[in-house]
This record gives C-alpha cells, structure tokens and sequence, in this order.
C-alpha cells in the first residue's frame, strides 16, 4: 500500500460554546486506504469529519491534504481541493431527476438544453458503472430507494472531482443487504486509486471492510490499528474506555414490588421498519435501570411509548398494575410517568416563552394550578419561583425567555417540572448530553435521590460511564431488542461494549 | 481580505419592537419618494392625511367605523396566527358573514329588532366560521395548506357575493343597482348620535377585552400560548394540536364574520357588490403590527381606519386614494423584510 498521505490533521481542536468537541485530534488516513473512525455517538467523529468537508471551521490546528496545508473555509472549498463527503442525512432534493441534482450547482451553462441534459445523464451513468454504483440517473429521487440515494451521493462526489471520499455513518440507513453492496462499491473505489473514511459505531463493519481504524473517545483521538493486527475485543475496549469510576453508596431497595413490565414490543420507527422488535423489561420500585445502546436502536421509540407519543403495534405494557390500552400522553402523564426528552429545546421546553409558561407544561391541567379553566395566575408565580429557587436555576427574571438560559439551567428547570409531578416512573433520555461536568453531577444528583425516595428512573443513555455509575441493572439495546441484561454488580465494560456493537 | 457570511440564527426569537416602528417609518419614507416624483410635497400630503382621518369629528368618526372591520378581522387571524395557522381568510369569511346576516334579512323580513339583530349576528358569525373550517379541516384530515385554500376560499365567497346581488336578492327598486333592498330600522345597528359610528365599535371591543382575558388569563390561552412557541412541546405535554386548530379557525372565521355582519346592517344598511374594500386583508397587516396583542390590535386598527381615510382625503389633492393601498403594502413588505431579516447574523470571517 502506498504510505504517501492523503489526509494529515494536527492538533485539532473544535468548541461549542462551552462543550469541547474536539481536543487535540491528530488524524492521519494514507492515500487509496479504507479508513474507519469508530466512536460512540458524540465521541467527535463527526465533527471531525465536517470540519474536513468544511462545514465546520477548526477552532485551533491544522489540515494538510497531501502534504499541504489546506485552508477549508467552506464545502466549496473542499470540493475544490478534492475531498466530497457523503453526509448521513442526504442532500439531495426530492423532485429532480438524480442526474439533475449531481449538476445542481454547476455554473455552466446557464441555457441547458434537452440535450445537455441527456448528454450529461449518460456521462453520469457511465461514470456511475465504472465504479459499480447503478442507480437509475433520469428518475426522481423520490422514487429512489435510501440505497440508490446513497450511491447517487457518492457519484455526486465523483463527480465533482473528488478522491478523498468521506461517509459519515454510511450503514445506519440502509438494510445488511443495501450495506454489502455499500462495503463491496467502497472496494472498488479503493482500487481505482480513491481514498475512503468512513465514520461507524458498528464494529462488525469496521472489521469487514477497513484497512485501518481510528478510534475516537470523548473528542479524543485514542489509537489508530491495523485491521489485520487487532480484533474485536481490543476495539471494543478501546471504544467504550476503561476508566472506571468508584460507584457511590447506594441504597437500592432489593425486590421492590413490580412497577412496570413490558413484554414482546413491537414498535414502528419513522422510517416504517421495526424499531422495537420484541423487546421487554421489567422495572421496579426504588432502583435505576440503564438502558444502553447505539443511537437508533429503539431507545427513543421506548421512551415515546412509554411516554405516550407513539403507538405500539403488539405486545403488552402493564404499569402498576394497569395493563395499557392505547398511547396517550395525558394518560401517561395522569399515571406517574415523567419524561425528560432527548433535545430538551426541541420537544422539552418553549425557548420563546419564560420559566413560568415552562414549568406549566406538565401540571397546569390540575386543580392547584388552574379553577374553572382559568389559570391560577398570581398562585403559579409563586409556586414557580419557589421550584426555580429549589433547584438553583439561574435565570435573569422569572419572565425572561428560557433560551437565554445555558443549557444546564434549561435542564434543571426540565427537572424541576418533572420531578414536581411527584412520579412513579422518570423515563430520562441523555439526560447530560451537552452539560458540562458541574450541572451533570448536579443531574446525577437529582436522579440518584429520586431512586432513593423509592421512585424508580428508565435511564437512556449512550455514555457507558453515565450509565455504570447510575444504574442498578444495565439493559442494552440493539436492533430493537434486549442483546443482554446485566446487574451494577456484575456490569462489565468489556461486555457491555460488545453488546452495544451488536457482538455476542 | 474579510469576507462576510449570513448565518440564520437558530434560536427563532422575536424580533424587537423597533424593528415593527421602523418598518413603518421606512414604508411612509418610500410612499414620500413615489409622491414626490408625482411633483406634490410628501409632507404636505402627510399632513393632509393625517388631518382628513384625525383632525374633525368626522374624520375621526369615519376612522373609527373603518376600524371596526379591521379590529374583528384583525382580532381573527390572529388567533390563528398565535398558534402558527395562517389563515390569510378573513376577507372570504367577513363577506359569508355579510351574506348570511343578509340572508336573515331576506328570508325572516318580519322579525322584531331586539330578535332580528342577535338572529343576524349569530348567523354572520356561523357562516364565518364554517368558512373558517373549511380551512381547518384538509389541514387537520390531509394536512393540506391552510395558505392556498383560505386565500381561495376568499374568491369562493367574493363570487358568492356577486351571484347573490346580481341575482336573487338584487333589489326590484334599485335601478339595476347591484345590492338587496335596503335593511329595515329593525335590521340596522343602532347609530351613535347623528354619526355613521355604529354599535359594531363596541362588539369590537368587548371581542377585544374578551379575547385578552382569555388568552391570557386561561388553560385554553395557555394551551395556545404553548402551541405557538413550541407544537412540539405542546404535543408532549399531551395538547391535542388538531382539536385547537379546528376551534381556533372557527372562532378566527366566526369574528370575521361577525365584521360582515357588522358591516352590513350598520354601515352599508344592505348588503351589496363590493361591500368590502379588502378589510380582511389589511387585517392581516393590522394583526402583525399588533404583534398579536388584542389591545395593540385597537390601536393599529385605527391606525389603519385612518390610513384609508386619509386615503380618501388627499383626492382633493389631485391623488388618488390608492395612495393608502400604496402604504399598506408597503408597511407590510418592510414588516416581513424586518422579520425574516432579524433571524440573520452578519458573522465577519
């Protein structure tokens, strides 16, 4: 293999606002390899990868591309300067022919007559055979299956010119079948001299496929293998860390009483296929259960039907004692249920209105906060500046919009309102994700005394650390269905990691 | 070199309050130009319209009975608005609201005022309402744009109107005038003093005081409140989106139709061809500039009675009264600019 580099990065650094995406990432991909980066999500791989498309500007370091320095100002830029990226969700627009959308943004010329068209649907196609990538160029996108968009991306980036070709999570929309033929195109692209990175957390992939693999942990460049000189095991240890920290004293209720079972759970996801595809659990009164995994493997979907959002299509949920019917979200909420959502400026909180309106959202149906339909006006302001003086939430005035908040205040509020409804079951999904390290603990605070109260918390979480501190029982997720079951006790990184990565 | 890029700012928040008064101050300042290139002196034109709509009692009493249209209207869309339907309708639900209280004047002649007028406010209010639901129901079945079918709905009842007073309801006596016969003492709003001010100003403002309290004061307003800055939000917090939208483009036709009904028995005293001059479009204007608020939506509807008013008065002048269209539009225009432009940030490389 040639050991000429196509891709060298020094030192990058990359921060948002507070959160440090990138330290100190060193990178270094050979000309006409497969490379993988492998890492948890929010490990930093995909920042990585933007700010080498140049969607992203590096904060500090540098990028050399074939042994020069590259200034990458913007996607322009790096399609200049050869590198073409195929992000996981597409660009393409829906309505145009997949011809049309490669010489979308081609300067010239400005009249494209029928026959420029044609001409450049055949030149499309024959470049798409030469490197084994079919897809119909004259049809509309929408008609295309994920697996032909996904090659109508990559033909877009040979197109353009480009011979270093990134993937960010390539496989994570397509079936095992459409992925095969994604490794076998990712083959033949290497032959023909290109040089391929792709971003994964799937290690089966990587071990299939890849020259080389990178490991990314936490914004941090670990290790960089040669496939034919690791294994599965090694990566996945390297993947998930070794740190363990000293679980505090805990104070688990043994054999609380049954609060909630579920059996055989068959979800749709978005995208029509199962999300949940047979999974069950049980939990019960005063303890903490983890539930680890991949992003994509069910987890939100649990949490949407637990929270009533999402309907399910078979199997059996019964909560203190109730069996339940059908998804309602009032239902759930009446019931116990408490539900910290993943992007809690998304779906949690009104960014535009104060922490009064916010703190309504869950409770001003109940007769301390509303009389005969009309809220209790002068009552709630009270009553919301009392939560937000009990859990320290900083806030320029009670009214001021919550988006001027930092995240961690925005969180606590979050909390307030939901732990106020006094629940039986907190369902909390990445309940620390982009909290810098004083509002997690406080966080991990709030969680651990609610365990201790006798309430019990589902925690969805992709950080295995977050997770080994917390829980009582680790349950992991993968392709919708439990990949094993473990206890605090006898938890095992190692495993864990395996699991997750879809490995028995 | 420095270069400049535009970046959106994610955050969606409102834009200042300065930016809705410049917006205004740029539309008068472009309107100045195009009167200056007519050869008149803008501010003496200004000054004329200023006088014509505020300045004697009855340009101030006309101001007021243009006001009233514009207040229920505007109070209308935005109601709709606040929870981010768009219903740009209100000009085809002002005019079913007109035919319908009409229709009680034509099929019922005989009723008693104190039965007539509530039977006509009712039915105006029903019939713009149920225009109101055309809209909100293939929103909330087929999720289609409430955009495209309330702004078609609007020439669905201009031409409704034209078939009844060409038609059926033309008045035998009126010389081929397009209109019915004129409405009876009974079927009139009651007058203040010897004025054209009808008793539509104070339905106005107890719709005014009424929409304030609730959407302030109750878990309904609240709902809305909470749907407008967040659906999602308000879908986890177990708010039934499709049932609000339904009520809320009821209530948003029904107060247009209320104006329509207005309109008729206490200004036109019959309904006829061309009884609105575009109320429920300016309306729209007179609802952003309020920023939703009820209260603000008094004070811009007057504003924009005036406006037209003033239109009238320039005439004399030797300028046409479009001169009003001509400042309307242009306030819109740099409304929307100031929106959409407050989300950008000039980010220096």
């Amino acid at each position: 293999m040639d050991e000429t580099l196509s891709v060298e990065l020094r030192g990058l650094v990359k921060q948002f606002g507070p959160v440090l995406a990138n330290d100190h990432v060193d990178f270094q991909v050979r000309k006409g390899e497969i490379h993988a980066l492998l890492g948890e999500n929010g490990a930093g791989k995909s920042t990585v990868m933007c700010m080498l498309s140049g969607v992203y500007r590096p904060t500090a370091g540098e990028i050399l591309l074939h042994g020069k320095p590259a200034k990458i100002h913007s996607p322009k830029d790096a399609v200049k300067l050869g590198v073409g990226m195929v992000f996981q969700n597409f660009r393409l627009v829906s309505t145009l022919t997949a011809a049309e959308n490669i010489v979308l943004g081609e300067a010239r010329p400005v009249w494209r007559t029928r026959g420029w068209m044609v001409r450049k649907t055949a030149e499309i196609e024959a470049l798409a055979l030469r490197f084994g990538l079919g897809f119909p160029a004259g049809r509309a996108v929408w008609q295309l299956s994920v697996g032909e968009q996904q090659r109508l991306e990559i033909v877009k980036t040979l197109y353009r010119g480009a011979d270093i070709i990134i993937l960010d999570e390539p496989t994570s929309v397509l079936t095992p079948g459409e992925a095969d033929q994604l490794f076998a195109t990712l083959v033949q692209l290497k032959n023909e001299g290109k040089t391929v990175i792709l971003t994964t957390h799937k290690l089966k992939e990587v071990m299939a496929v890849a020259d080389r693999i990178s490991v990314m942990r936490k914004g941090k460049m670990l290790a960089t293998l040669d496939r034919s000189a690791t294994d599965e095991r090694e990566v996945a240890r390297l993947m998930v860390g070794q740190d363990r920290q000293e679980p505090k004293a805990r104070k688990t209720r043994k054999n609380g009483a049954v609060l909630l079972e579920v059996n055989d759970l068959v979800v749709t996801g978005d995208h029509g296929r199962h999300a949940l595809d047979g999974f069950h659990m049980t939990v019960r009164e005063g303890e903490i259960v983890g539930i680890a995994g991949v992003a994509g493997n069910g987890q939100k979907e649990l949490a949407e039907v637990l929270a009533g959002l999402r309907t399910w299509k078979a199997g059996t949920i019964v909560f203190r004692e109730n069996a339940w019917k059908g998804a309602s979200v009032r239902h759930s909420i009446e019931a116990g249920i408490s539900h910290v959502p993943e992007n809690r400026m998304k779906s949690g909180l009104a960014g535009s209105l104060g922490s009064i309106d916010n703190l309504l959202v869950k409770s001003y149906r109940t007769p301390a906060r509303s009389k005969l339909g009309f809220l209790r006006t002068a009552r709630n302001r009270l009553w919301s500046q009392g939560l937000v003086e009990q859990f320290e939430v900083k806030t320029a005035h009670i009214d001021a919009p919550v988006h001027q908040m930092s995240g961690g205040n925005q969180q606590k509020l979050l909390f307030a309102r939901e732990i106020h409804q006094r629940p039986h079951l907190m369902v909390a999904v990445h309940p620390t994700q982009g909290l810098d390290v004083g509002a997690t603990d406080g966080v991990h605070n709030l969680l651990i005394n609610l365990r201790d109260e006798g309430k019990s918390v589902l925690l969805i979480s992709e950080d295995l650390d977050e997770l080994l501190l917390l829980s009582d029982r680790i349950v992991v997720l993968f392709g919708g269905r439990v990949m094993g079951e473990v206890t605090h006790e006898k938890a095992d990184r190692e495993h864990l990691g395996m699991w997750m990565a879809g490995v028995v | 070199m420095k270069s400049f890029r535009l970046e959106l700012d994610p955050s969606g928040r409102d834009s200042p309050w300065w930016v809705t008064v410049l917006a205004v101050v740029l539309a008068f300042a472009l309107v100045a130009a195009f009167i200056a290139l007519t050869g008149k002196d803008p501010g003496a034109v200004y000054a004329k319209m200023l006088g014509g709509a505020f300045a004697t009692p009855f340009g101030i009493t006309e101001t007021l009975v243009k006001a009233i249209p514009l207040m229920l209207c505007g109070l209308g869309v935005s109601l709709a608005y606040r929870i981010q339907i768009w219903n740009i309708g209100a000009e085809g639900q002002f005019i079913a609201g007109a035919i319908a209280a009409t229709a009680v004047t034509i099929y019922l002649p005989g009723l008693p005022g104190w039965v007539a007028l509530p039977v006509m406010l009712v039915a105006g209010m029903a019939a713009g309402g149920l225009w109101g639901l055309f809209t909100a129901l293939p929103k909330v079945f087929f999720n289609v744009n409430e955009l495209i079918i309330s702004l078609m709905l609007n020439y669905v009842a201009l031409l409704g109107l034209d078939f009844v007073v060409f038609g059926p309801w033309r008045d035998p006596k009126g010389m081929n005038f397009p209109g019915t016969p004129p409405f009876t003492d009974a079927q009139t709003l009651p007058l203040f003093g010897d004025s054209r001010l009808h008793f539509g100003l104070i339905l106005a403002l107890v719709a005014v005081v009424l929409a304030a309290v609730f959407v302030q004061k109750t878990r309904w307003g609240y709902e809305l409140r909470l749907i407008g800055a967040n659906p999602e939000a308000a879908r986890h917090a177990g708010i039934n989106l499709k049932g609000h939208i339904v009520l809320v483009m009821l209530l948003s036709g029904g107060l247009a139709g209320i104006a329509g009904m207005a309109e008729v028995s206490g200004v036109a005293h019959r309904l006829m061809y061309g009884i609105s001059p575009g109320y429920g479009y300016t309306a729209i204007i007179v609802a952003w500039i309020a920023r939703l608020n009820p209260f603000g939506i008094v004070v811009s509807a007057v504003l924009f009675g005036g406006l037209i008013v003033g239109g009238y008065s320039v005439q004399t002048l030797g300028l046409p009264s479009s001169i009003s269209s001509l400042l309307q539009g242009a306030v819109l225009f740099f409304l929307i600019a100031g929106s959409i432009l407050g989300k950008v940030r000039v980010r220096w490389n």
